[in-house]
């Protein structure tokens, strides 16, 4: 999902994820209403979100996925099988005690994805995943997408027009439209896009003039 | 010149074992001191240290209200504990229900609570009728003032939050970890957010007992403040932190005993001057 600031990418997520109310119209996702399929979505907020002073370790973070399934006290042992497995999926098993604060930025982000994942979903939502990390772990990172994207369908928030040649199989352009594009893109799509991305970020007054896309073939 | 003996430690247990006085304080110190370990570790952990300020603040109010009304209308049960709970629970509530709804400031709604608990504290105590209210022992605090009924008050309300904070430990983790994630799990975030506040508020009525109003929040939040610098882990924060408030209620008490010092101020200082240390302690492992 690409688009320019303020285009509406994050509102999108958020009233897929069923934390905002649609003014008009409905959203369903499986069929469902999106407070519903919540159980079926696993969500990856960004990293930096979040108190780098507060005190917990990665599994801790893992095990959050499993809240819905817990009621009180400990958390069973089956739920912390899964969330070990989680981790493993991140390629992060060795660091399940390790504080959050000792963490790269590469690694808390791969905690959060071990944390959706320990969710179960058939859906995976990722905001900016890349945003803060920087290129030789980014790497690692895509093959994980790429190994995960065969078991569940991943949508991501992203400016990164890399990743999303690499592993995308399809690009929403979120800007007050909606619109979909297949994949490959042509080159020249991906600059007219890119362009029209920029232009917007630099000139708010003209952010309404570039909602069009008519250099992008739409199916 | 006189020279002063070395402090021996038997005077102290002397008092202990014929003053019941001092057997109250030393039992509400002990019982305490898991409670506060337990709460001081959330409120640093969760950043809402200034909340338990204004709430200890509140409390003023309630125990002025408490006095004014049970001698007004001759109210026996209306004891000033009951005053504090009440005005710290509604205090939590108000700040909690601010900062999740209505869209004012957190701080402006903190600073407001803050000011009408003492204001209104006064003002009641000054008009209640009979014989005049001494402030300074809840400005200040006095352990030495424990009676039976503040014993079973404390160990009441310390087994409360204690049997919450371990059914619901996950989920108040959670919740001040990442509230929208938890309440995408089911969670509901609001609520536990409203429970975390309310365990803090009976806290600070207990801890007002101790230190009293202007002294407890650093009794809270310095064991914990201490612990978080040598550990990354919650649970550990919070048993060094029990550990912490243990030595300085006990020590503290039985100190200031020997040395004929206020206890809540020596104990604060203690504190305070252990996580200064801590700094340099800090260093020194590295």
């Amino acid at each position: 999902m690409i688009g320019p600031n303020g285009g509406g990418k994050s509102t999108l997520l958020k009233l897929m994820l069923g934390l905002l109310e649609p003014t008009r119209g409905s959203l369903s996702l499986f069929g469902k209403p999106a407070e519903e399929a919540r159980k079926q979505i696993g969500y990856v907020p960004q990293a930096v979100r979040f108190d780098p002073l507060f005190p917990i370790t990665a599994i801790d973070i893992v095990l959050m996925g499993r809240l819905d399934r817990h009621r009180f006290g400990f958390y069973s042992r089956k739920c912390r099988e899964t969330a070990l497995q989680a981790l493993a999926e991140v390629g992060l098993e060795e660091f399940a005690n390790r504080p959050f604060s000792d963490l790269s930025g590469g690694q808390r982000q791969r905690v959060l994805i071990a944390r959706a994942l320990a969710c179960e979903p058939e859906l995976l939502l990722l905001d900016e995943p890349t945003a803060n990390i920087d290129l030789s772990v980014e790497e690692q990172f895509i093959e994980t997408l790429a190994l995960l994207k065969e078991k569940m369908t991943i949508l991501m928030v992203t400016h990164d027009l890399d990743l999303i040649s690499e592993i995308g199989d399809s690009v929403l352009c979120v800007n007050h439209r909606v619109h979909r594009h297949s994949l490959p893109l042509s080159g020249e799509t991906i600059r007219e896009i890119y362009s029209g991305v920029r232009r917007v970020e630099h000139d708010r007054r003209a952010r309404h003039v570039h909602g069009d896309h008519s250099a992008c073939e739409h199916d | 010149m006189e020279i002063t003996p070395p402090v021996s430690m038997t005077e102290f247990f002397d008092a202990v074992q014929n003053i019941p006085l001092i057997r109250y304080a030393l039992l509400a110190g002990i019982v305490s001191s898991l409670t506060f370990g337990v709460v001081g570790s959330f409120v640093v952990t969760r950043r809402i240290g200034y909340i338990a300020a204004a709430i200890a603040h509140s409390i003023l109010g309630g125990i002025g209200a408490a006095i004014y009304f049970s001698r007004v209308y001759d109210i026996p049960w209306l004891t000033p504990m009951i005053g504090a709970v009440i005005a710290a629970l509604l205090s939590a509530l108000v700040i909690g229900w601010v900062s999740l709804r209505a869209g004012e400031r957190e701080d402006t709604i903190i600073g407001a609570i803050w000011a009408f608990g003492m204001a209104s504290g006064l003002l009641f105590i000054h008009y209640a009728p009979g014989k005049a209210v001494s402030l300074e022992s809840f400005i200040f605090g006095n352990i030495l003032l424990t009676s039976r009924s503040d014993v079973i008050a404390t160990v009441t309300l310390g087994a409360i939050i204690l049997v919450l904070v371990g059914l619901f430990y996950h989920k108040l983790v959670a919740v001040c970890f990442d509230e929208e994630f938890a309440r995408l799990r089911g969670v509901s975030s609001d609520a536990y957010y409203l429970l975390l506040l309310a365990i803090t508020a009976i806290s600070m009525v207990l801890m007002v007992r101790v230190a009293g109003i202007i002294l407890s929040l650093a009794l809270l939040v310095l064991p914990a403040a201490t612990a978080s610098r040598f550990s990354r882990k919650l649970w550990v924060i919070i048993l060094v932190s029990i550990g912490l408030t243990f030595v300085y209620n006990t020590g503290g008490l039985a100190l200031s005993f020997e040395l004929d010092v206020p206890t809540g101020p020596f104990i604060v200082l203690v504190a305070s001057l252990v996580y200064g240390l801590s700094f340099a302690l800090k260093r020194l492992v590295r």
